[in-house]
């Protein structure tokens, strides 16, 4: 099978690596929502084959150093949210917008508690649940992305 | 096999990380890699800049011109002084036989990002191993002390504030030399000042400076200023705040400190 569009993902999980890092008011601090992780189920879903626990691996520790976090913590997180994409994405593909969004806040969800049980081994967790406030932001931005993504995969016939 | 290989690499990386703390270089060579994200995700900002810089009207061009010349006459009337309580400030260390206190070389930096992880107080800043920064590097702004370098790339490097909770910093008070210790609390606007007896002679409104023990700061930067003591009886010790002094939310250009014993370029 012809493999083709690699900068495409490359370039979308770029831009949400620059979103991640965004520099944000402090009001809007808490409710940045997880770009990447976003991103990356998206592709997972779109393209199980191609995008999978590697590329998580991979994105996660990218993601920690500029985080400037525990080296694999956010890598750790993001194979968790692989994983269980992959094991999901026959029955989220046919799930309603909405529904996706649920499922999508429940992933980001763990994303963000598997991130805090890190950060509280390094002893630096947060001090309420407020952690948890990108979960529902990234729900709310998910039918977003998935347009976007999908029309330009679509557009670049990305398979 | 893959979710195999993930788990053993994860794995890995924490205990080497956060039990031997052996990756410092790894860690320096990934930030080089992941820098252009920082100077894409800051080009909004210096666009809005370049605005502010190109884009001004005349009036308030005027208006500044004449504010900073007030401001100027002021500081140059300040600093005639200077010279001579220099001289006098030598003249009275060599009476009391301690060593002359020598400037600290300066190094000018930007900031280009911020953890976007609200619990974490770090700064990424623009000058890196190619500007001889070292790890432990105090950096301070136009008020105050700020935190320190932690991790240093080729051309940029990251620094901890003193108010991430993993921070701590010696003190002393300026008005009377009692020791202490600044612990950063989470929150931007507040440190804790640890164990401290309920008798001993702190009050609102005193200045922490850095007391240079521990030998990582250098003596004299103003770090925080008391805003809130709570003697309680029954406690052993006192609950003391403080607000640093530095704007930590607002610098954008941030001095680096080079003490005298890791010169510049030796």
């Amino acid at each position: 099978m012809q493999q083709q569009g690699y900068w495409v993902i490359l370039l979308s999980f770029f831009t949400a690596y620059v979103l991640a890092v965004l520099p944000l008011p402090q009001w809007l601090q808490w409710l940045r929502p997880e770009w990447v992780a976003l991103c990356l189920i998206y592709w997972v879903l779109a393209l199980p084959h191609r995008v999978g626990i590697l590329t998580a691996l991979v994105l996660g520790l990218g993601l920690d150093v500029l985080e400037g976090a525990l080296l694999g913590q956010n890598a750790f997180a993001l194979v968790v949210v692989a994983l269980l994409c992959l094991t999901l994405y026959q029955r989220l593909r046919v799930f309603s917008l909405w529904q996706q969004a649920g499922t999508v806040f429940v992933l980001v969800g763990v994303n963000q508690l598997v991130c805090q049980w890190v950060q509280n081994l390094q002893g630096v967790g947060a001090p309420s649940l407020l952690f948890l406030l990108p979960a529902v932001s990234s729900a709310l931005l998910w039918p977003l992305v998935l347009h976007l993504l999908r029309q330009l995969r679509r557009h670049y016939m990305v398979a | 096999m893959r979710l195999l290989l993930a788990i053993v690499v994860i794995l890995g990386l924490f205990t080497a990380d956060l039990r031997y703390n052996r990756l410092q270089t790894t860690r320096s060579v990934l930030a080089t890699l992941v820098t252009p994200v920082y100077w894409v995700a800051e080009l909004p900002e210096r666009v809005a800049q370049w605005g502010d810089k190109h884009l001004h009207s005349r009036l308030a061009l005027e208006e500044d011109n004449e504010r900073l010349q007030r401001e100027n006459l002021v500081l140059q009337g300040r600093s005639q002084q200077m010279a001579s309580l220099q001289a006098e400030n030598v003249r009275l260390r060599a009476l009391l036989n301690s060593t002359a206190l020598l400037r600290d070389d300066v190094l000018v930096a930007e900031l280009i990002g911020v953890s976007p992880d609200p619990v974490r107080h770090q700064l990424v800043i623009n000058k890196g191993l190619a500007d001889d920064v070292y790890p432990g590097q105090p950096l301070i702004d136009a008020d105050g002390l700020m935190g320190q370098i932690v991790e240093v790339s080729s051309n940029s490097s990251r620094a901890l504030l003193i108010t991430d909770a993993t921070h701590s910093i010696p003190v002393q008070v300026n008005r009377n030399g009692v020791r202490a210790i600044a612990e950063g609390t989470g929150s931007l606007g507040s440190l804790e000042i640890r164990h401290v007896s309920a008798t001993t002679d702190i009050q609102l409104g005193d200045l922490l400076v850095t007391s240079g023990l521990g030998g990582r700061f250098p003596e004299g930067y103003p770090v925080a200023v008391v805003t809130e003591i709570e003697r309680d009886p029954g406690r052993t010790f006192a609950r003391v705040v403080a607000r640093p002094s530095a704007a930590l939310d607002r610098s954008r250009h941030v001095l680096l400190v080079f003490s005298t014993k890791h010169g510049r370029g030796d």
